[in-house]
């Protein structure tokens, strides 16, 4: 049987510039996979490929056999997968409750996802639902932001650079909703440069750096030099 | 007592600038659109409303509910098939367009309505006066004022308690995310030009009814539905009620003290406005 995320020889460019060489991928269900790699890596620009704000030059993705490569971010959205954009990017003019709603937008049937159950996951949201989302504190922005992407009750939730600037007693909060999000049914990828943070949450991990993924495995197989090597690529 | 009659008269003319200014902040604040041709289109809903009264031997005002679903549908198809083509980074294109639109909708009308003026016959009611307080008030502008507040006011509703709204505002803000959570950017302006039509036709209902039209007025109209959205503070619905307002009062006291200096007058408040708060009256605080 597929995975239920596969990524074939993916490739994407700016302009003459190529940023993913043949990036290949599997995301079980239920599973948690981590995707490392320093600045630059292409991190990123595979996120943005997978949800079709950047263009994929070549390979493919497909969701349960079904490909996404060639449609348009909102139809990928509705085909179930979301993204936790890198810097959370709320919508400054909605409140945090309307952040959340707006996620459920293209909302595909009646799935385990509502306010309420966001509201219990993050408590503190639901005393801050009336205020603009850009007044809360950076790690209350990226609860908003994940109950965002959650509304719409996707198969697969891609997390950008989760705990970028945020402290870590709240990178931990919020990383303890994930055991919560994944027992919903919920796959998740996270892009991650704290890989500490990685190595604990993740079923498996990826390192990627200039464009290609360059170690793979479960974190407990995965030696500290390998690592290193895979994320610097130079011999400690 | 003559002062205060003017103040009155000058409320219920900036209530039809601000219907005229209604459709193009909506349009602006939500996809940075200047519409060039906004006066045109509402030059061309009264048209249509006196084309179907015409024909069916309708009053203008229920020629008018006739005419709604017909201009919603146009400006749906105008943004679907024309203008979210030229949206971008760039701002040139969409002018020089919306500017092209305004040429060909002036012609398109000299040709199918020669450069006579009309008027749409609304009746009796146009003549009708109520007295108001210490001063008497025309129906049909009383109308027009009431119209264009209830149009703010479901302007507003729209934009704040609907989903509809909802994506306006998370599309307005960034786009890009917006395509995240599902929404099609392109539909939704298409959405958003076709009730700034519908809009349109409510505030061509009453530039018709109020005094003679001629396929050359509408750049006129947009000027002034441009200065009242910009004392307003671009993107506000209220503030540009509040621009409509401004510009009709002081129009309405140029014309009381000397009749050629009305529009100066008019003029001379934006400026005034302009100097005081660069930014409009009430600016988004986002922006």
């Amino acid at each position: 049987m597929s995975a239920l995320l596969e990524i074939r020889g993916l490739t994407a460019h700016y302009g003459d510039f190529q940023a993913l060489f043949g990036v290949d991928l599997a995301l079980e269900r239920g599973e948690v996979m981590a995707i490392i790699g320093a600045n630059g890596a292409g991190k990123t620009t595979l996120m943005r490929a997978i949800t079709g704000i950047a263009r994929v030059s070549g390979g493919s993705v497909a969701l349960a056999g079904r490909r996404l490569d060639r449609l348009a971010a909102p139809d990928i959205l509705r085909a179930g997968v979301s993204m936790v954009p890198e810097g959370r990017r709320l919508f400054p003019s909605l409140t945090v409750e309307e952040n959340l709603l707006i996620g459920a937008h293209a909302r595909r049937g009646s799935g385990f996802w509502t306010l309420a159950r966001l509201y219990d996951l993050f408590p503190i949201l639901r005393e801050r639902r009336q205020q603009p989302a850009t007044a809360l504190s950076g790690g209350q922005q990226q609860m908003v932001a994940i109950g965002r992407a959650l509304m719409s009750n996707p198969d697969v939730l891609l997390c950008d650079e989760l705990s970028l600037g945020l402290a870590p007693v709240v990178i931990r909060e919020i990383y303890a909703a994930f055991p919560t999000i994944r027992d919903s049914g919920t796959a998740i990828t996270v892009v991650e440069q704290d890989i500490g943070q990685a190595l604990k949450i993740a079923d498996h991990v990826h390192c990627m750096m200039e464009g290609r993924i360059t170690l793979s495995g479960r974190p407990d197989t995965l030696s500290r030099d390998a690592i290193h090597n895979a994320y610097f690529g130079v011999h400690a | 007592m003559i002062w205060l009659d003017t103040l009155v008269q000058g409320l219920m003319l900036g209530g039809l600038y601000a219907l005229f200014a209604a459709g193009l902040s909506l349009v602006f604040g939500i996809m940075r659109l200047v519409n060039l041709a906004h006066g045109d289109l509402i030059v061309l809903g009264a048209y249509l409303i006196l084309g179907i009264g015409t024909v069916t031997g309708l009053n203008p005002f229920v020629a008018a509910l006739l005419a709604l679903p017909v201009m919603f549908a146009l400006g749906w198809l105008l943004q679907g098939a024309l203008l979210n083509r030229v949206l971008g980074e760039d701002i040139l294109p969409p002018l020089l367009v919306t500017f092209g639109l305004s040429v060909v909708v002036q012609n398109a009308l000299l040709i199918g309505f020669s450069a006579d003026s009309r008027k749409l016959p609304v009746g009796p009611i146009d003549a009708q006066s109520l007295p108001l307080g210490p001063v008497t008030v025309g129906v049909m502008p009383l109308l027009t004022l009431v119209s264009a507040v209830l149009v703010i006011v479901v302007l507003n509703q729209i934009f704040y308690r609907t989903a509809l709204g909802r994506a306006f505002r998370a599309t307005s803000d960034d786009p890009v995310t917006a395509q995240l959570m599902g929404i099609r950017p392109r539909s939704i302006f298409a959405m958003a030009t076709g009730i700034a039509l519908v809009v349109a036709t409510i505030a061509a209902l009453y530039l018709g009814a109020r005094a003679n039209f001629d396929p050359s007025i509408g750049p006129a109209r947009l000027l002034y539905a441009f200065e009242a959205v910009i004392i307003g503070g671009l993107g506000s619905l209220w503030g540009t009620l509040a621009g409509g307002l401004v510009i009709g009062v002081a129009q309405a006291f140029g014309a009381a003290l000397n009749p050629e200096w009305q529009v100066l007058v008019g003029h001379l408040a934006f400026v005034a406005v302009l100097l005081v708060r660069p930014r409009g009256l009430f600016p988004r605080a986002n922006d």
